[in-house]
């Protein structure tokens, strides 16, 4: 399964599931819940970290930890 | 402080980016204090109201998601709610009306603690704006408490908060699920108890809780969202879009950030030095007169060259203060700052630092002393106390005299490498040495320290918003006042003991050289009593420490009185000298260039020394006020005493080495 690190730039999916304990935690505060959709808005100059669409407001977070969240893409993502 | 059993205890409690602290500026006006928090670096902000005669106090609580705490901040924002010594009597819960889905996690957490509670939504207007439509009246019974809409910027709405915090109730309604509940706490724990056990013992079923607890919350604040709200299908963002475009451009991003730096360098290096002139040549002048006009003796002098000159020392620091805040504030209040932590973290991470660490790494250029303070900005505990530890090591403002007469030492001014002017190049290579010693000395620090706390860059990125000139205004405010009154106590009470070393010795060695004065009119009475004084035989004493570095006692007398502040150095060298005026440089350079090693016959500042005296005043921890700033910042000895042993011993290393390779 592609996980949320791997989005490009627009691109739209599904949050499924979480491989880290602790961060999986922080997420879910954050808004971040499994079914919920996020949509990469843009990554920094230096490809990382990258900011996220999620529920209405805009959050960052390092491709390492982007990369413990397991999503499916939404097929007609591109807008 | 009012007695306990006058007032009524309000805790302000939201997410960061709630508009929480431009709230509680409205509701307590100036009439507001710093404090500690037990056992920790965050201040305490509150302040007090009066409402239909009863006082509130309101405690600022630092910005938390969620009470399950995942930092320090947050730790001591949730257990500011159970504190029994000032017993919170009513909270106010802060949410942003814009983005109230997240906001409301925590909100439906404070519910279930069955504390009487009044749940603010701030920034009504933007949420307007956005077209979004909130059912007040349902949502409130929904969730159970008064709902105030306020609009804190413009102060609309805070005399209606203040009637329901006067009426404030804790509300029927519970959040938590009974069965999950019971499922991990068999023994039926009240919420609240479940809450305050995870600063008991770190449980792993705790995790499991949370985890199951947020997802059934969330669960149901969709429902409560989707029967009290009414937003559009796309929010119209369009001014955040267009400005993240540029702040985050692979190329204007940094041009951008780049401007921001030199524009707060320029008035923290350039503009500040004028009102800090003023301040010098005010004491200056009063100084004079206190010593002319009050009666003579040890208390004058002891007011004069002790108290005063301490004081002074401490207010010259407010204009670099007051004006690196004022920029902070903005950039913070803006939603820029996290931009600018967002860009530049992957560079910055390396090094063990975070992106909020740039601003006052270069800040550092100009002086340590508000870079420190200012790394209140990194909300980390291990990048903020690494970043405090290292900025030092870059040269600031005060390294420059010094840099200057030594540089003036070692090379004319005509000597040239290519297009290059030596002077100016040596200048610039000790600038460079500074960043990479502190680069460097990060990356080590990185390795050694050890935190309870994760590290993580989960982090909201604010919309951008216009910067409220008041919260601006009252952080500066706050920032000078901490500054002269914690870490001045510090400061004033080591001036005082330098003035006694320098002016003082055993026995009756002044008068001696009084007398001797009044036959030989050839003896410079200054320098002689300050090689009697107690700072004087402290530097011979020195001397064997010092010598394989390439100092003598005279420089360690200087060593000695430069500790006040590295500049200091060029006035003590002068008077050692008596080269007379210690603001020309001209001639005291010339008399130390004429200087003779009597033994040898070849100058006592050679190449060696002047190269170790420099590499040690770029390195040393010659600086007692920014150690009362380490210490104010950090609430620990442990830590301006580390940042001592570490810079000095990182100095006569460094010295030695210079010394030992050049001689």
């Amino acid at each position: 399964m592609p996980t949320l690190d791997t989005l490009k730039q627009g691109e739209k999916a599904i949050i499924k599931s979480f491989s880290d304990n602790f961060l999986s935690l922080k997420l879910i505060e954050m808004g971040c819940l499994p079914g919920e959709e996020i949509q990469l808005s843009y990554s920094a100059p230096l490809g990382d970290p990258i900011a996220i669409e999620v529920s209405g407001y805009l959050l960052s977070l390092r491709k390492q930890e982007a990369s413990t969240v397991e999503v499916e893409l939404q097929k007609s993502s591109k807008h | 402080m009012p007695d306990r059993t006058s007032y009524r205890s309000i805790g302000l409690i939201g997410n960061p980016n709630s508009g929480k602290s431009t709230l509680f500026n409205s509701l307590t006006g100036l009439n507001q204090k710093t404090g500690n928090y037990a056992g920790v670096t965050v201040d305490k902000h509150y302040g007090y109201y009066t409402y239909h005669n009863q006082t509130y106090k309101v405690t600022d609580l630092p910005g938390t998601y969620s009470l399950f705490t995942k930092s320090i901040d947050e730790e001591v924002a949730c257990k500011a709610l159970f504190d029994n010594n000032d017993k919170i009597d009513t909270i106010i819960i802060v949410a942003d009306s814009s983005n109230l889905k997240r906001h409301l996690l925590l909100v439906t957490q404070v519910v279930d603690l069955k504390i009487p509670c009044v749940l603010v939504l701030n920034m009504i207007d933007e949420a307007t704006k956005l077209g979004i439509k909130i059912y007040k009246d349902e949502l409130e019974k929904l969730i159970g408490v008064t709902i105030v809409e306020v609009n804190s910027r413009d102060k609309i709405g805070i005399e209606e908060l203040k009637k329901a915090i006067e009426q404030a109730n804790s509300s029927n309604t519970v959040f938590y699920n009974l069965e999950i509940q019971k499922q991990f706490f068999p023994n039926s724990e009240t919420y609240s108890h479940i809450i305050q056990s995870q600063f008991n013992a770190s449980t792993e079923h705790l995790n499991d809780f949370e985890l199951k607890d947020t997802i059934h919350r969330y669960s149901t604040i969709n429902y409560i969202i989707a029967k009290t709200i009414k937003s559009p299908e796309k929010l119209n963002k369009n001014l955040t879009q267009k400005l993240d475009r540029i702040f985050t451009h692979k190329v204007f991003g940094f041009l951008f950030f780049l401007a921001v730096l030199f524009v707060v360098f320029q008035f923290i290096f350039f503009i500040a030095e004028h009102p800090m002139t003023w301040i010098e040549e005010s004491f200056a002048w009063l100084m004079n007169f206190t010593a002319e006009h009050l009666p003579k003796g040890q208390l004058n002098d002891l007011f004069v060259n002790g108290v005063l000159a301490g004081i002074s020392g401490i207010v010259v620091f407010v204009p670099q203060i007051a004006l690196l805040f004022f920029f902070i504030a903005i950039l913070e209040d803006t939603g820029y700052m996290a931009r600018a932590s967002f860009i530049l973290d992957k560079i910055m991470r390396r090094f063990g630092l975070n992106g909020k660490s740039v601003i006052p790494m270069i800040s550092g250029v100009a002086c340590a002393v508000p870079s420190i303070m200012s790394t209140r900005t990194i909300t980390n505990w291990k990048d903020r106390i690494i970043t405090i530890l290292v900025t030092p090591l870059i040269s600031c403002s005060a390294r420059l005299p010094v840099y200057t007469v030594l540089i003036g030492l070692m090379f004319t001014k005509h000597e040239t490498i290519g297009v290059f002017n030596f002077q100016g190049l040596v200048l610039f290579l000790m600038y460079m040495l500074g960043f990479f010693a502190a680069l460097v000395s990060a990356l080590v620090l990185k390795k050694i320290l050890k935190c309870n706390e994760k590290s993580y860059f989960i982090m909201e990125l604010p919309v951008y918003r216009k910067p409220q000139w008041q919260t601006v205004g009252v952080l500066v405010l706050n920032k000078v006042k901490v500054f002269l009154f914690d870490a001045g106590k510090i400061i004033l009470a080591i001036s005082i003991v330098l003035w006694f070393l320098t002016s003082h010795a055993p026995g009756d060695s002044f008068e001696k050289i009084e007398q001797q004065a009044l036959i030989d009119s050839t003896i410079n009475v200054e320098s002689q009593k300050l090689e009697a004084s107690y700072a004087g035989i402290l530097g011979k004493k020195l001397e064997p420490v010092i010598a394989p570095i390439g100092f003598d006692w005279k420089i360690g007398i200087a060593v000695i009185t430069s500790f006040a502040a590295r500049e200091v150095f060029v006035g003590t060298m002068a008077t050692i000298y008596s080269s007379g005026d210690s603001e020309n440089t001209e001639t005291l350079r010339e008399k130390l260039s004429q200087q003779k090693n009597p033994s040898t016959n070849k100058p006592v500042y050679s190449l060696a020394v002047c190269a170790s005296l420099l590499v040690f005043y770029a390195f040393a921890m010659q600086c007692m006020s920014t150690l009362a700033a380490t210490y104010r910042e950090t609430k620990h000895w442990k830590w301006p005493v580390i940042q001592l042993v570490f810079m000095s011993g990182l100095a006569y290393l460094s010295s030695f080495l210079i010394y030992a390779i050049l001689n």
